[in-house]
């Protein structure tokens, strides 16, 4: 395999403490090595002048599987004019906010992402997501199985049967080649079954008598009995509505009540997703006001949790959840088309195109508290950039996002041109915050952060000699910083170079190589546990609509796998 | 004013999109230049050049340049779309999307167009002189936008599902229309001077539809409220009102129910 050498870049590396010193990179086999163990004959690149960090690492993103493809097929709109080849090696690169699997490896690579999490598998539909993931080029993926309103869950839970609810986890992993336990509106999507929902924590679920809070407690509990790479992640409930920071407050506090347990390097036990969505004041959306301050007080004290932010970035989208009831709710409100789908015993989904207009004060409210989020957060490593991609907006923007937490000009200059501006000002508290998020602070909210926060630490999101080569490139001068946000947008948006595993794959913000993308999930050895063996077999028997047999993920579904494994045997 | 004169020299083997055929694309350029500007051929980019000859010159902007175009051009599409000013007549029949998203100009087609002509079309005015498809002035497959303003004309008849999801704007079928006429519509005007099949209004929340023959089957969701005297596109004569679809959401102003109006000549 080639060898690189790096030359002369400013390299911003949190794991290393590196601040945007002048450092030689080397590569050799895939991996970051000392300078002194390539040989002579190692390709030099020239950064002089440039950037360097990590590849970054998305943390919540739905980018494959039956929701996300539903989405492309009930918005052809998504694709209009986008049916054209561009030059070059790549396919055609169709749809906006749910764009196609080839776009979605080729503009996280154009970007410098090498890595990205589907935030949300249903374990019924895993092999769908697979397939998906593998048609995805250059980037490496993995994908969380939905937990929190599975019937299984509840009724372990609900008897507070911990090493079942973790046996059950285990297999599931094992069945979908799944990364780790995802929440989403622990209850309320089952509740909806009834034509309920669960909008506190201590709301129960009909017929399982157990309330969000018991289901998260638990979840949290079993995570941490099997020691998993990643913690709990969690779509809270009453996501949207306003007045939901309290909601969101008291599920905050429920990790205060469980320790974390693993072998990854990782601190949190929680990590609380789009927390935009869950920062909200105001008694309904005539009065709806920022909570950020209130809620990230709370986040900066408590250091057991990691977040993602869920920038809102005033674009044509497309919402998609597993929080069926929060869909409907939606497509209450804007009338536009609902797609909605109920996954036998283990989740639902529901999917409404939305429009989040300058001109419209709560689309510009969304806006400046995704922002404070960011800028309110004392310790990077623990706040990491998403737009829930495509609930808040396009994956895409993130070099815009990134442009308005780095230069206070742009942001205000977008801020007090708002149709309502005034409005805006004064129910959010965004233009009293002067702070621009440095390079290295970016370097820890895009990349050491999220690998930490995912276990992954080891092996990825910095730079240190012995770690994967996955390293990104940007055209930005740390001693001439751009001064117009846009000139930040356009060096995030194409990398100068971005090797995957040691490989260039983007030249110039060109695709040059589709790279070996792998497939990570984590593998757990559990006790044998006869009592979850026999509920498997008795639920698919009564009320699966497919055989057990046909429920697992082949492993040609995921050809190039990295498997995490672990041992949680308990004597 | 400059005109740019175009006349197709090789049929195209699929279809040719040709989205770059507007005054704005040519603005401020000479023949050799338009030949340059790429059009799309199944998977493989191509040029105007490869399917036109081009003779003339076009006007320093969009404004004041013509286009006319000469020969068959039945298997192109787009032709027009998006053209915000300056004037095209089309000598020949169309293939879709001509005349879609249109913001301004004027753009006339001499022949036949085909079906999802003139989607989302937001100012200008649009000419056909001949039939048009389905899909006229419809929003695309899946939007909830179809047109927004400026008037279409079709001097003949026209399909199917016109003017769905309209939302401003004015449509004049001077022949007959088929079934599902103004579906979803929340905005805007319709006027069919000839027969409509059935289905017309259906889900219809705001906006107002003529028609001057007989409707085949009329939907249950429209309420006979009075007749009243009009005059519709220089037709002067007493029209029954009827309000619906009952069946559909209808936005409230200053306290009353808005619904949308069928007019039906007497
Ligand atoms: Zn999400």
């Amino acid at each position: 395999m080639s060898e690189y050498i790096i030359k002369n870049g400013h390299v911003f590396d949190p794991v290393q403490k590196i601040k945007g010193d002048k450092k030689d990179i080397a590569i050799k086999d895939g991996k970051i090595v000392e300078a002194s163990e390539v040989s002579s004959s190692a390709k030099s690149i020239n950064a002089k002048g440039k950037t360097i960090m990590a590849g970054a690492m998305e943390i919540h993103a739905h980018v494959a599987g039956p929701k996300v493809n539903a989405g492309r097929w009930f918005r052809p709109e998504d694709k209009i004019f986008d049916s054209h080849k561009k030059p070059g090696m790549t396919r055609i690169e169709g749809g906006k906010s749910i764009p196609t699997v080839f776009k979605t490896g080729y503009e996280y690579a154009r970007m410098g992402y090498t890595f990205a999490m589907e935030a949300a598998m249903p374990p019924l539909y895993a092999r769908h997501v697979h397939e998906e993931i593998h048609d995805t080029p250059i980037i490496d993926e993995a994908a969380l199985p939905v937990f929190g309103n599975n019937w299984f869950i509840l009724e372990y839970l609900k008897n507070r049967e911990i090493e079942n609810t973790a046996a059950y986890i285990a297999w599931i992993l094992n069945q979908t080649k799944g990364y780790g336990v995802k929440i989403v509106n622990p209850g309320g999507t089952e509740a909806w079954a009834w034509g309920l929902n669960c909008l506190t924590i201590n709301d129960p679920v009909p017929y399982f008598e157990i309330t969000p809070a018991e289901i998260v407690t638990g979840l949290m509990e079993a995570n941490e009995y099997l020691g998993l790479p990643h913690s709990v992640h969690i779509h809270q409930n009453d996501l949207g509505n306003p007045g939901n920071y309290k909601v969101t407050l008291d599920t905050l506090r429920l990790a205060e009540k469980v320790k974390p347990k693993n072998d990854f390097g990782r601190d949190q036990v929680m990590h609380s997703t789009h927390l935009q969505f869950h920062a909200y004041g105001g008694e309904s959306f005539a009065n709806i006001e920022s909570k950020a301050k209130e809620v990230m007080d709370y986040v900066n004290s408590n250091e057991a949790i990691t977040f993602d932010t869920g920038n809102v970035t005033l674009d044509e989208t497309t919402t998609m959840t597993a929080d069926g009831p929060f869909e409907h709710h939606l497509c209450s409100l804007n009338h536009l088309k609902w797609f909605n789908v109920d996954v036998e015993l283990e989740t639902a989904a529901g999917i409404v195109p939305y429009v989040y207009s300058p001109n419209v004060s709560v689309n510009a409210i969304q806006w400046a508290i995704g922002l404070e989020l960011a800028l309110y957060a004392k310790d990077p490593m623990r706040c990491f950039i998403t737009t829930d991609h495509p609930n808040a907006g396009p994956f895409t923007r993130y070099p815009r996002v990134m442009s308005w937490l780095m230069c206070a000009k742009t942001r205000n200059e977008r801020l007090n041109t708002f149709k309502n501006a005034d409005k805006i000002i004064d129910r959010t508290t965004l233009a009293e915050i002067d702070r621009e998020i440095s390079l290295y602070e970016l370097a820890a909210m895009t990349r050491a952060g999220p690998a930490k926060s995912l276990g992954l630490s080891k092996d990825f999101g910095g730079l240190k000699p012995g770690m994967n080569a996955d390293i990104a490139i940007y055209n930005i001068n740390p001693e001439k910083l751009p001064t117009k946000g846009e000139d930040y947008e356009k060096a995030f948006s194409n990398v100068a170079y971005l090797f995957k595993d040691g490989k260039i794959c983007v030249k110039d913000g060109t695709v040059v190589d589709n790279g070996q993308k792998k497939t990570f999930w984590v593998d757990v050895k559990v006790n044998p546990n006869k009592q979850v063996r026999h509920d498997v077999v008795e639920k698919f028997l009564k009320y699966y609509s497919v055989n057990e047999g046909n429920y697992s993920v082949p492993d040609d579904y995921a050809p190039h796998q990295h498997i995490i494994s672990l041992d949680a045997t308990h004597a | 004013m400059k005109t740019v004169t175009l006349t197709v020299k090789k049929e195209p083997e699929l279809y040719l999109e040709c989205e770059t055929l507007t005054p704005d694309a040519f603005a401020g350029k000479k023949a050799d230049e338009i030949a340059k500007i790429p059009a799309y051929q199944g998977r493989e980019d191509t040029t105007l050049g490869e399917y036109f000859s081009i003779a003339g010159q076009a006007g320093a902007s969009a404004a004041e340049t013509q286009i006319i175009i000469n020969g068959d051009c039945s298997k192109m599409k787009y032709i027009g779309a998006k053209m915000s000013a300056g004037e095209m007549i089309v000598n020949s029949d169309t293939d879709m999307y001509t005349g879609g998203w249109m913001t301004g100009g004027k753009l006339v087609v001499k022949g036949n167009v085909h079906s999802f002509c003139g989607l989302g079309m937001e100012g200008g005015e649009f000419i056909i002189e001949g039939d048009a498809g389905n899909y006229l002035a419809a929003s695309y497959r899946g939007d909830w936008r179809g047109m927004q303003g400026g008037v279409l004309r079709v001097k003949g008849n026209a399909g199917s599902d016109i003017c769905t999801f309209m939302n401003g704007g004015e449509v004049i079928i001077e022949g007959n229309v088929d079934i599902h006429i103004g579906t979803h519509m929340e905005g805007g005007k319709i006027v069919v001077k000839g027969n409509a099949n059935r289905r017309v209004g259906g889900q219809l929340v705001k906006g107002e539809i003529y028609v001057f023959g007989n409707i085949n089957v009329m939907m249950p969701g429209f309420k006979h409220n009075r007749d009243v005297e009009l005059e519709v596109d220089g037709t002067k004569a007493v029209f029954a009102e009827y309000l619906g679809d009952l069946g559909e959401r209808h936005p409230k102003r200053k306290g009353e129910t808005v619904y949308g109006k069928l007019y039906l000549k007497k």
